[in-house]
């Protein structure tokens, strides 16, 4: 039988990704968002709508899918603190609740390893059960924290609903979408005068692999999903084709979203201090996911699009 | 970097000639997974050269004692106002006479919060001293300089020199969970070359460090004077990691004794030794 994948946030680069993967390996492809994809291939049907409101639980309960793989989050980078809100910690509580009541077999959450926050405290290499620093240290990512921390709790409320809480990190490469790629979209990189943190990111194609790759094991539990190893900020920039602006702590705020220079919010700062970086050998352990992309690639691939 | 401020031309020839020969898993930017550059410990180690060969003039007996490759956790006294005994013993192992090995110290955490010492201390492997990075490089294979006095040992007095501080007993536990051996050693001149006579707590205090030494001259910095390095039998000790407090304490105390016995002969020999009264290649270990 066909087994039948709904995505949330299809409409995200990285989603469609997922879709086509999907696809293309004869599943049926459901998706939910608020954007159209007017041109959606065959065997991938968009509903537009927004994952809470009541045409979303229309799609739940008459289509019936067995996956639900849940990607519709967003970042301070393209909305407020309300509709973060309302979108990740809210949506997310909906689309679990969904997928209880309407038998969904597994629920993939699609997360984020900023969630450990950073600090000059923090180990190297974060295995999941470290505390998510970031809801003291970037309160920008207190939805998000709340958003995996909620998800996770499907794991013992409904034992029967296969959940993974996929913690990855940033992708980068072709699409140029994502958090990291909006951090390097301009000709500059902002960078802490005296720090350069490892950043841990994957390839776009990596990271899409990894979410198959937990549809196809119907994992469940909480996993951090990498691929390289991290490389220093400054060979991040470098790597990408960014001119790295070396800016004194202090002087940081006036010039954040100036002289070409993406905008952070304050919590930002520790987070290009310090470095996130995580040990997803659990992940690797589960379904035997190998990258395919080295460091390299990943900022060729992101320069060269 | 451009021209003459290239990280090349800060390293020395025997440096570069022994980075070849480290076995780190650098990647194709000189890279490793923890975060080591190349280039940096280039610099880094050719800094220390000049320190350990010609400013301490550092002697090192029993270097054969190091583990040539695994895992290893080298534990010794804190010797004088600075880590610059850290810095020395980073060096005899990456000047060893025949392979050189890299070091992590276990370095305290205030550290990666300071401008480009973070910075620094993160491209040539120093990493703050949490139990999570000391098992990681452990099960790595990796060598962990570990000073079990933590910061009171570099913040004690001239009057308390030599005189071992209380050891903390989390570098057993860790030595137990991943089986790595320990190596005692003992870090002989530092007390002299920066002599505490005073903390300046205010000053401590508004750079964010545990204390900051003043010496009789007042500028913290150590004297040219010569430096000792004395490293004993690796000790193994066989458990878990989940004993009981006692126990892991009994053993804290057999390592806490075999240094001070390194400390106490090494002194000795090095007093006799500036006197030109000792055999120039006796070590501490009997």
């Amino acid at each position: 039988m066909t087994m039948k994948v709904l995505i949330t946030g299809i409409n995200g680069a990285h989603a469609r990704m997922v879709a086509l993967r999907l696809r293309a390996r004869g599943c049926q492809i459901l998706g939910i968002d608020r954007r159209p994809w007017p041109d959606a291939p065959d065997g991938v049907q968009v509903f537009q709508t927004d994952v809470r409101k009541r045409p979303a639980a229309d799609v739940f309960r008459q289509h019936r899918p067995d996956v639900v793989v849940h990607m519709a989050t967003i970042t301070h980078f393209t909305a407020s603190a309300e509709e973060r809100l309302r979108i990740n910690l809210h949506g997310t509580r909906l689309v679990f609740e969904y997928c209880h009541e309407f038998g969904v077999k597994q629920a993939v959450f699609v997360g984020r390893h900023t969630i450990y926050g950073a600090a000059p405290d923090a180990p190297l290499y974060r295995t999941e059960d470290e505390p998510p620093l970031a809801v003291s240290t970037f309160p920008e990512l207190a939805d998000l924290v709340a958003a995996d921390l909620y998800a996770g709790t499907a794991l013992w409320r409904w034992p029967g609903l296969k959940t993974a809480v996929l913690r990855l990190v940033y992708m980068l490469g072709p699409t140029r979408r994502g958090t990291l790629a909006s951090f390097l979209d301009g000709p500059r990189v902002p960078m802490i005068l005296g720090f350069d943190p490892l950043f841990h990111f994957m390839h776009d194609e990596d990271g899409v692999d990894a979410i198959v790759a937990a549809v196809d094991h119907q994992l469940s539990g909480v996993y951090n999903v990498a691929g390289p190893p991290p490389v220093p900020l400054s060979i991040l920039a470098r790597g990408t084709g960014r001119q790295s602006i070396h800016i004194p702590e202090p002087l940081f705020k006036y010039s954040a979203g100036r002289f070409g220079l993406p905008y952070l919010p304050p919590g930002a700062v520790a987070h290009i201090k310090h470095p996130i970086v995580v040990d997803a050998s659990a992940f690797r352990r589960a379904t035997g996911f190998e990258h395919k992309h080295d460091a390299h690639d990943v900022m060729v691939s992101f320069r060269e699009a | 970097m451009t021209g003459l401020l290239r990280f090349e031309t800060f390293t020395s020839r025997a440096v570069q000639e022994r980075l070849a020969r480290l076995e780190l898993p650098f990647n194709q930017y000189g890279m490793d997974p923890f975060g080591i550059s190349r280039k940096h410990l280039g610099v880094f180690y050719s800094m220390l050269e000049v320190f350990y060969k010609d400013y301490f003039r550092v002697q090192c007996f029993g270097v054969e004692n190091v583990p040539e490759r695994g895992a290893g956790m080298l534990v010794g006294n804190h010797s004088g106002g600075l880590p610059v005994d850290g810095g020395m013993v980073l060096a005899s192992l990456f000047f060893a006479p025949e392979r050189p090995r890299h070091a992590t110290g276990m370095v305290e955490k205030f550290a990666q919060s300071w401008p480009f010492v973070s910075e620094w201390f993160s491209r040539v492997g120093q990493l703050p001293g949490l139990p999570e990075h000391a098992v990681r490089l452990l099960q790595d294979g990796r060598l962990l300089m570990v000073f079990p006095e933590g910061a009171r040992g570099t913040g004690k007095l001239y009057k308390d020199r030599y005189r071992l501080c209380q050891f903390g007993t989390g570098f057993m536990r860790i030595a137990l969970q991943t089986g790595a051996p320990i190596v005692p050693f003992a870090f002989i001149g530092g007390e002299e070359a920066l002599p505490t006579v005073y903390h300046a707590k205010t000053l401590a205090r508004l750079v964010g460090a545990p204390y900051w030494p003043v010496p009789p001259y007042l500028l913290p910095l150590p004297l040219p004077l010569g430096c000792e390095i004395h490293y004993g039998k690796p000790m193994h000790f066989e458990g878990t990691g989940n004993e009981p407090d006692e126990v892991i304490e009994g053993y804290v105390e057999q390592v806490k004794s075999v240094v001070e016995l390194l400390v106490v002969r090494g002194c000795a020999l090095h007093r006799e030794r500036q006197r030109g009264g000792v055999a120039p290649d006796r070590g501490a270990e009997p």
